[in-house]
């Protein structure tokens, strides 16, 4: 946790006057019961109206200052912990921006969202509860003991019997009930599953006649919610009659015993009535020292979790200072032996793969899932880096090129169409932040987008939701290679991102690419071996490795897998007949 | 029937209606509050009693105090026993109160139309049973504890006190309208704050939902300046209402504390003049005021916090009642029940659409002897699971019938004309549990060589044998299976219900050929002799069915076999030529 104290280093000046400001505050909160106690001592037992009027005022004028004084600490608190939490988004963000894949992988998005965002949001409770609490309430604690001192020592050493005793049973009622907690919401997690399968699979459901079955299954885990839930109430019920037994066996203890000290002349009354007071205060200060227990053990998990992220390093390191001196006759993408493996536990997702591309040349590369197809190309704009051999592109290893001087000559169009919220034309200048409106509807066309962007009332201005909500499946795809092609790259690489196309604009797209994009170099990964079969060369990948290199014709007469995939696709008859018109 | 708009009020009698069977706690909870608070504020009086007898050195009264003192303990006793008491029982009658609440939201989506499943997000339904309820529940344990002790203590401290010393009394009513108006000043201004400050959290959360989900994107376009740009601008502004909100809602500590010593001050200068004055109140009373002045504004700010929380839960309650009250699926009209299905399935002038504005399907006639085999063709997303939703009656017709086996489907019960199909989806679906589990599904008590059997057939007993613990394996939709491997376990989940026809997705762009060629293999082997409606990809398959119904744009634009489609050279043919002939 100490390890985040940096981002509050602009806050230095809150963060030591705030408690300073909320001590004063305290102080004046003890002075309250001595003043009261003079009232009823000086005032009271010798008739004296002007010294009533005299420490009432003071007692408002102490609660006015205090209110000051609360007021300041609350702002500087607030202004602390804010900013503190906006630091740290703002570092883990760019943070996690500069991260390469590999960790991308390992964390997973929904983890790092939550650490960015409920996470830190924690931590700010934390710092706020610091700035506001931790000084005050351990101090209120102490200082009433001290102040119980002063009156009498006997009579204290109630106050060290009471405390302790206090302490434990908070202590035990937090430490009994937090496990029930946890199991609590591990069980709504649970009903939340439950809830979703049957929402995802309500015509399963309903297909085989098991609604009955489902409700009984919901019901067991809504029961064991409740027994769960019941037991921790009954520990948690404890908590106020127990605090307030024993701290109500305090007072009487103070009374009886004082009343000892009195009968003898060395207390007087008022002060007795201060005891009392001292004592309420030290149990409501307690209780919120119990709060902050629980706040502090949560932000630690929250801190640990933050900091792993902000720990985590590249993966992928870049040589920014490298020039690198391309070969203008080198083949556009050269693979040299590449090995891969994702966690370099000795498992290659890539085995020795070997190939080189030439320029305006189109690669296919087909396989079944987990064949390592996006693995393949994930290499080239270097998301990853290769576990052996190497990857050349123009003649020169991707490690010696900057990273964005690398990947401005490769247009990727990923799996999944993932565009951003803003304009078409926000989403065009991605790929060239400086490219006019024909230059997108010449990219548009080719993406066979052209046609639907005309048709929307705002054309290139209209907006686009987030995760393209307000679009199909097909029209997110083709504005993902649109943009892509605004970029005008040298190497454009398609994985699998045509699957939501049908088959006549699936051809029409690659005939389009052909025409208008003549010198690309072209990578098209697919499941459908229609798709890959005009390629100049088609890679066959099975388990990370390449099984067969060649044109369909060629592969169809060498390679059994490439067959197999064909047959599932076509039927026997369909292939022998296209073999003949050849 | 819509409840939406009904006030705080309607939804209380309507949760007060949950807790019905649970009234001995509520009575329970009723008593606990009353003598637990009447126990707390009897206490200060007592004490104020005991100190009256401690005057002055010499003067103290011990055979006075000691009765006092016993009382005091037995009444503090008594008051803490009440106390968990009361805790003990709201507890109980809040969680079986959820519980119930929880079950029946639930059980509302077993009965729920399907178009109410498919139009709503699912994320949203999921918060109603998960987030929404536990809202409530916080809302009802607060509500049920802290209202009425609040209530009764500050009935009751006004009582001693009156009782005591009205004069005394007065300064403390009059203080307590400012307590009041502070705390509501406070929680508006926070309540305002409090909002934006979560729009801004959930535009934050997008944001990076959008840019962390998608990095690898950011990344291959260099986009990360433009990123860290976007997100700062957002966060800059989180920072402003974020020390807003925070501030606002720190006030309420200080603010408070300042009216309670107010109050403390007001008593101390009253009560201490009102003891000079002859036949004014003694010492012990006035401490006796100084611990109600201390105590008096605690139920107020508890009642403001406890009327928030309440406030949060009447809305989710509101929610959860708008999905209780959602209405069911027309139910069953007769309690007939299909039985020894032939198979013989007939459309008759159906129409169909999912809004009334856009019209899919017009007139659609279709007759299906047992036995055949439908093919439905289309482009992606045109539609074809819409005559799935048909068949399987998730969704009525608007006009038209649809007879199995001659009986109109509106007049058979709808589990036994859906137990005579049987059907595997291109969405798989996997439930959490056994293997064993997932695949009996459709037959709780098959046997472990039927559930083999069914699993042979269906290519997925060599997996499931690799699995750590076989057929006891714990699966769920994201355990690693591939989506092949799920797809086949749906289909033995089929195999082993066997029922009359069939209606299937045929395999997907996510699976690999070999997989593939399995289910194709499993699929025809189920298809053998059985009425089946196959949303087709397979060239191979389109060919050898009796009958095609080609789909585009969410209609049925032709009807017929392969070779008259092609003949008529309409949209059947265009999609066929461009699938497989090469320019």
């Amino acid at each position: 946790m100490f390890k985040l104290a940096r981002f509050l280093k602009k806050y230095r000046l809150q963060v030591i006057f705030g408690p300073i400001f909320k001590l004063t505050e305290a102080i004046f909160e003890l002075i309250v019961p001595l003043v009261m106690a003079d009232i009823i001592d000086k005032g009271i037992s010798s008739s004296d109206e002007g010294f009533i009027y005299r420490a009432g005022a003071l007692i408002v004028v102490l609660g006015v200052c205090g209110l000051a004084f609360a007021l300041i600490c609350q702002y500087m608190a607030s202004v602390a912990s804010q900013g503190f939490g906006t630091e740290l988004r703002r570092e883990l963000f760019s943070h996690i921006d500069s991260l390469s894949h590999s960790e991308l992988d390992e964390f997973g998005t929904a983890s790092l969202i939550t650490r960015l965002t409920s996470d830190v949001n924690q931590l700010q409770v934390a710092v706020a509860m610091l700035i506001r609490l931790v000084v005050r309430a351990p101090f209120l604690v102490l200082g009433a003991t001290v102040m119980a001192f002063t009156i009498d020592f006997k009579l204290s050493l109630i106050f060290v019997a009471a405390i302790p005793l206090i302490a434990v049973t908070l202590w035990f009622v937090t430490a009994k009930t937090i496990p029930f907690y946890k199991n609590i919401q591990k069980k709504l997690d649970k009903t939340a599953r439950i809830t979703q399968e049957n929402l995802i699979g309500a015509r399963a459901v309903r297909a085989f006649a098991k609604q009955e079955h489902e409700e009984e299954r919901f019901r067991e885990n809504a029961d064991d919610i409740n027994r769960i839930a019941v037991r921790a109430g009954k520990i948690s019920a404890l908590l106020n009659p127990v605090t307030s037994i024993i701290l109500n066996l305090a007072v009487v203890a103070i009374i009886w015993l004082g009343g000892y000290s009195v009968d003898a002349g060395e207390l007087s009354q008022g002060q007795i009535i201060a005891l009392v007071n001292y004592m309420n205060q030290i149990l409501l200060a307690l209780i919120v020292v119990s709060n902050l227990v629980v706040i502090f053990t949560k932000s630690a998990a929250s801190a640990a979790r933050i900091n792993e992220v902000l720990e985590a390093l590249p993966s992928v390191k870049e040589n920014t200072n490298a020039e690198p001196h391309m070969a203008e006759n080198a083949p556009m993408i050269e693979f040299d032996g590449v090995y891969f493996s994702y966690h370099n536990n000795g498992e290659n997702a890539l085995e020795n793969i070997d190939f080189t591309a030439n320029k305006g040349e189109t690669i296919g590369i087909i396989g079944g899932t987990g064949s390592g197809k996006s693995t393949l190309i994930n290499l080239i704009p270097r998301f990853y880096d290769v576990s052996g051999g190497a990857i050349k592109v123009k003649g020169v290893d991707v490690r010696d090129y900057p990273l964005k001087r690398l990947r401005s000559m490769i247009g990727v169009v990923p799996q999944k169409a993932a565009l951003f919220s803003g304009t078409v034309r926000d989403n065009m200048k991605w790929g060239k932040s400086d490219i006019t409106d024909s230059e997108i509807e010449n990219a548009l066309k080719t993406a066979q987008a052209y046609d639907f962007i005309k048709e929307l009332p705002d054309g290139l201005d209209s907006m686009i939701l987030q995760e393209g909500k307000n679009l199909s499946g097909g029209q997110k795809q083709r504005l993902t290679i649109a943009r892509a092609l605004c970029r005008k790259p040298e190497i454009l690489i398609l994985d699998d991102s045509a699957s939501a196309l049908d088959y006549a604009t699936d051809l029409k797209l690659r005939t389009a690419i052909k025409e208008n994009c003549g010198d690309m170099t072209v990578i098209i990964i697919s499941q459908r071996a229609n798709t890959v079969k005009a390629a100049d060369k088609i890679i066959v990948l099975n388990d990370g490795a390449a099984v067969g290199i060649g044109t369909h014709k060629e592969l169809l007469a060498s390679c059994g897998e490439y067959c197999e995939i064909c047959l599932s696709q076509f039927s026997a008859e369909e292939i022998e007949k296209e073999l003949q018109d050849e | 029937m819509n409840k939406n708009k009904s006030g705080g009020f309607s939804v209380l009698a309507r949760l007060m209606k949950f807790t019905k069977p649970y009234t001995a706690y509520l009575i329970f909870t009723v008593i606990g509050a009353v003598v637990s608070a009447l126990a707390t504020l009897y206490a200060p009086v007592l004490i104020g009693e005991a100190i009256d007898c401690i005057i002055s050195a010499g003067n103290v009264d011990f055979q006075k105090i000691f009765p006092i003192v016993i009382k005091l303990a037995a009444v503090v006793f008594a008051g803490a026993v009440f106390q968990w008491f009361m805790g003990y029982c709201t507890n109980i009658l809040t969680q079986n109160t959820v519980r119930d609440l929880r079950i029946s939201a639930f059980n509302k989506l077993q009965s729920v139309p399907l178009k109410y499943i498919d139009s709503t997000p699912h994320g949203e339904i999921i918060s109603r049973v998960v987030a929404d309820i536990d809202i409530i529940s916080d809302g009802l344990l607060q509500g049920f504890q802290q209202l009425f002790t609040g209530v009764v203590t500050i009935i009751g401290t006004l009582c001693f006190m009156l009782s005591i010393n009205p004069a005394i009394s007065l300064v403390v009513i009059l203080i307590t309208p400012l307590s009041l108006i502070v705390a509501s000043t406070i929680a508006r201004l926070c309540s305002k704050k409090f909002k934006e400050q979560a729009k801004l959290r959930g535009e934050v959360t997008a944001l990076a939902e959008e840019y962390i989900g998608n990095q690898k994107v950011v990344k291959a376009f260099s986009q990360e300046e433009n990123a860290e740009q976007r997100f700062e601008a957002l966060n800059q502004k989180l920072y402003k209402v974020g020390v807003r909100a925070q501030f606002y809602s720190a006030l309420t500590n200080p603010s408070t504390r300042f009216v309670n010593g107010l109050v403390y001050a007001g008593v101390g200068i009253f009560g201490a003049l009102n003891a000079l004055t002859p036949g004014g109140i003694t010492v012990g009373q006035l401490s006796c005021f100084l611990s109600y002045a201390n105590q008096y504004t605690k139920p107020f700010n508890e009642i403001s916090g406890v009327i928030a929380e309440l406030q949060s839960a009447f809305a989710s309650a509101r929610r959860v009642f708008a999905l209780i009250d959602s209405s069911d699926e027309v139910s069953d009209s007769a309690d007939k029940a299909l039985t020894d299905i032939k198979g013989n399935v007939e459309l008759k002038d159906v129409d169909f659409s999912y809004t009334p504005d856009k019209e899919l399907i017009k007139g659609l006639n279709l007759s299906v002897s047992s036995g055949q085999h439908i093919a439905i063709v289309g482009p992606t997303g045109c539609g074809k699971t819409t005559v799935i939703n048909l068949l399987m009656r998730f969704y009525d017709t608007d006009s038209g019938v649809i007879k199995v086996d001659g009986a109109p489907i509106k007049e058979v019960t709808r589990n036994s004309l859906r137990s005579g199909y049987g059907m595997v989806l291109q969405e798989t679906w996997i439930f959490e549990g056994t293997v064993r589990e997932n695949i009996a599904y459709g037959k709780p008590d098959a046997t472990d060589e039927e559930i083999i059997a069914a699993a042979k057939a269906a290519h997925c007993h060599s997996f499931i044998r690799r699995l750590k613990k076989g057929y006891d394996t714990v699966i769920s939709e994201t355990s690693g299976l591939s989506q092949g491997q799920k797809q086949l376990l749906c289909i033995a989940r089929v195999m082993i219900t066997m029922p009359p026809m069939l209606i299937l997705d045929e395999a997907t762009s996510s699976i690999d050929t070999r997989t593939e060629l399995k289910i194709q293999n499993a699929f025809s082997r189920m298809t053998g002799g059985k009425t089946s409606f196959i949303v087709a990809h397979r060239l191979s398959t389109i060919k050898e069915a009796d009958c095609i119904l080609v789909m585009n744009a969410g209609r049925i634009v032709e009807i017929g076999n392969h070779r008259s489609l092609l003949e008529k050279g309409g949209f059947y043919a265009e999609l066929y030529n461009s699938q497989f002939k090469q320019t």
